[in-house]
């Protein structure tokens, strides 16, 4: 059984680590970032099967590609803290000669990062590529992979929502951070997504909900998402999300989608997430 | 040497691919490959026979084919893509550069029907601007091999290289003069004659137009050395500079834009280390049509009077 409280403490310098790492680059992301955090850390300290001794083809080991690379502070966190890299190094993040570039990219080398994303829409189609590559070698782990919710209007993501069903790639679970925020508004406002579970499963898919931002939820919901594998059907968890949520003056707007919090911001905000582990 | 290039019978080079990639298959087990609903056009049938649990019906759906064959390559596999040239770049240039070319991924994106010499479709599918969109990337290997052995040969070879590719070739049944033999090194320029006077570069199709001329020439008593070079990037410079060396003039030949494409690459070599004389045989600026390969190689100034203007030319500004 999963230790909800030890994964709401980790979550809690999750999103730590993301309000720092923002304001010590002056730039970032942290809305989406602080959204995603609960999912992310039952991800990585519950759900997968995964070695922070890092091999790029991740074979045997379950793997996680994040396609809205934007929140990247939030995957640095999650990565350091799970023992890719040293914590130390979150202090890098968007400085020259880092390894934790303001997008997630390969070409510094960073264990964890298996493909550069940023342009939004490509992550699932990679993920799909690892999912089928499993099973031509036969291994059963699992391949996630999380996307915004403004990155579904992208037209790639409906070619590998398309192609997933049809060719039974069930060895994959997708997440779609659903905040109904984008960078210059609601998602209503700026191009609505419409009946997204419909959608979802209109192209073949299994799909699930959940509340993102309640940690016994999520890993209900991921545990019933692995239960569905290998069962002909790829499986979408619709994550319903609070942008900035654990940060009161960050909720529920798209204002702080792109925006570093200042000296005084970043006090504040900080003031609301216990350190559990320890500063970087 | 212009008696042992000569032409041994017509095949298009993308049946050369077919068939590299059905004999690579065969040696590699890494080896798959994703086609774009045109099987048949990129002569890939053999292969999805042969190994249909390495061999991926992606649909009309390029960008999705870019990221799943990057993603095949994240788990170690040597994928090949299939479609024409014009939907492997231009269309899914984001796709390239992110998830291919910036992740480093060993993702091997083979093109057919590159250039006018696709015909009667037209020119919305006659990309003319692909080699250099894809020589801009970094880390990014640009081969366009000349007849249907170096074609095959080169499918072949590109497995062995770590990192991304992009092999252009074509759709018009085109002579063969490259013996069966000839091995094919990445990265190093093939020698078809030796000659005093020019040094003709030729990639692709245009190698035997630039052949056709160069004979022409010669028995006008002009001295070409006609140099292959199948690999536009990483570019010979020593076997470029070498030869310009000997002849102090230069004339390029290519199915392409004169803007970024072989002759651009030369220019830039020449112009820092050994200025010569130039004339390009490329498109000028302009889209194509619908016309046969030899109608529009004629019309659009890539035929064999055009390399031998282009000599007769720049032999005058030496």
């Amino acid at each position: 059984m999963a230790d909800i409280q030890q994964l709401e403490k980790i979550a809690s310098q999750v999103r730590r680590d993301i309000v720092r790492q923002v304001h010590f680059a002056t730039c970032g992301h942290p809305g989406g970032s602080l959204g995603c955090a609960d999912f992310l850390t039952a991800l990585y300290f519950e759900i997968m099967n995964h070695n922070p001794e890092f091999n790029m083809s991740g074979k045997n080991e379950d793997v996680f590609f994040l396609s809205n690379g934007h929140i990247s502070p939030l995957w640095y966190s999650v990565l350091a803290r799970s023992g890719y890299f040293e914590v130390s190094e979150l202090a890098t993040f968007r400085k020259l000669n880092s390894r934790l570039q303001g997008h997630p990219a390969t070409h510094e080398g960073l264990p964890g990062v298996r493909v550069a994303s940023g342009s939004l829409g490509q992550g699932l189609s990679v993920a799909i590529g690892v999912a089928l590559a499993k099973k031509i070698n036969g291994d059963d782990s699992l391949v996630f992979a999380l996307t915004g919710d403004g990155e579904l209007q992208e037209g790639q993501i409906w070619e590998a929502a398309m192609y997933a069903p049809h060719n039974k790639v069930d060895n994959l679970i997708v997440t779609v951070d659903w905040n109904g925020q984008q960078i210059d508004g609601a998602n209503d406002d700026v191009l609505t997504l419409g009946d997204l579970p419909l959608k979802w499963k209109a192209f073949g898919w299994e799909v699930l909900q959940m509340n993102g931002n309640d940690m016994t939820e999520v890993v209900a919901t991921l545990h019933e998402a692995k239960k569905k594998t290998g069962q002909g059907k790829p499986i979408v968890i619709l994550m319903k999300t609070v942008m900035g949520f654990g940060v009161d003056f960050m909720m529920h707007t798209h204002k702080w989608h792109g925006v570093a919090p200042n000296a005084e911001q970043t006090e504040t905000a900080l003031a609301q997430l216990e350190e559990t582990l320890g500063d970087f | 040497m212009l008696d042992k290039y000569v032409s041994t019978g017509k095949k298009a080079t993308r049946n050369g691919f077919g068939a590299g990639l059905y004999e690579i298959g065969q040696q590699n087990d890494e080896v798959v490959a994703l086609i774009a609903d045109l099987l048949g056009s990129l002569k890939m049938q053999q292969f999805k026979e042969a190994f249909p649990e390495r061999f991926f019906q992606i649909g009309i759906a390029e960008a999705n084919m870019m990221g799943i064959a990057a993603g095949l390559a994240t788990a170690g596999k040597i994928p090949y893509t299939g479609t024409f040239a014009n939907f492997s770049t231009g269309r899914v240039y984001d796709q390239i550069r992110q998830s291919i070319a910036y992740s480093d991924k060993n993702v091997k994106i083979c093109a057919s029907h590159a250039g006018v010499t696709l015909g009667e479709d037209g020119a919305t599918h006659q990309i003319l601007e692909d080699i250099g969109m894809m020589k801009m990337l970094p880390g990014m290997t640009v081969i366009n091999p000349c007849d249907y052995n170096q074609t095959k040969a080169a499918t072949m070879a590109i497995a062995e290289h770590h990192g991304p590719v992009y092999l252009r070739f074509g759709r018009p049944s085109w002579p063969m003069f490259i013996p069966e033999d000839t091995k094919f090194e990445i990265g190093k320029a093939l020698l078809l004659n030796e000659g005093t006077d020019v040094s003709i570069f030729a990639t692709g199709h245009l190698v035997w137009i630039a052949l056709e001329a160069a004979r022409a020439l010669t028995a006008e008593g002009v001295s070409c050395e006609v140099i292959n070079i199948h690999t536009i990037k990483p570019l010979d410079n020593e076997a470029i500079l070498d030869s310009v060396s000997k002849t102090k003039c230069v004339v390029t030949a290519e199915e392409h834009q004169r803007n970024g494409g072989l002759g651009d690459s030369i220019a830039q070599l020449l112009a820092q280390h050994q200025p010569a004389p130039m004339e390009y045989v490329a498109v000028n600026d302009s889209f194509g049509e619908s016309g046969t390969p030899m109608e529009l190689l004629d019309k659009y100034g890539l035929g064999t009077k055009d390399v031998i203007n282009a000599v007769k030319n720049v032999l005058k500004r030496k």
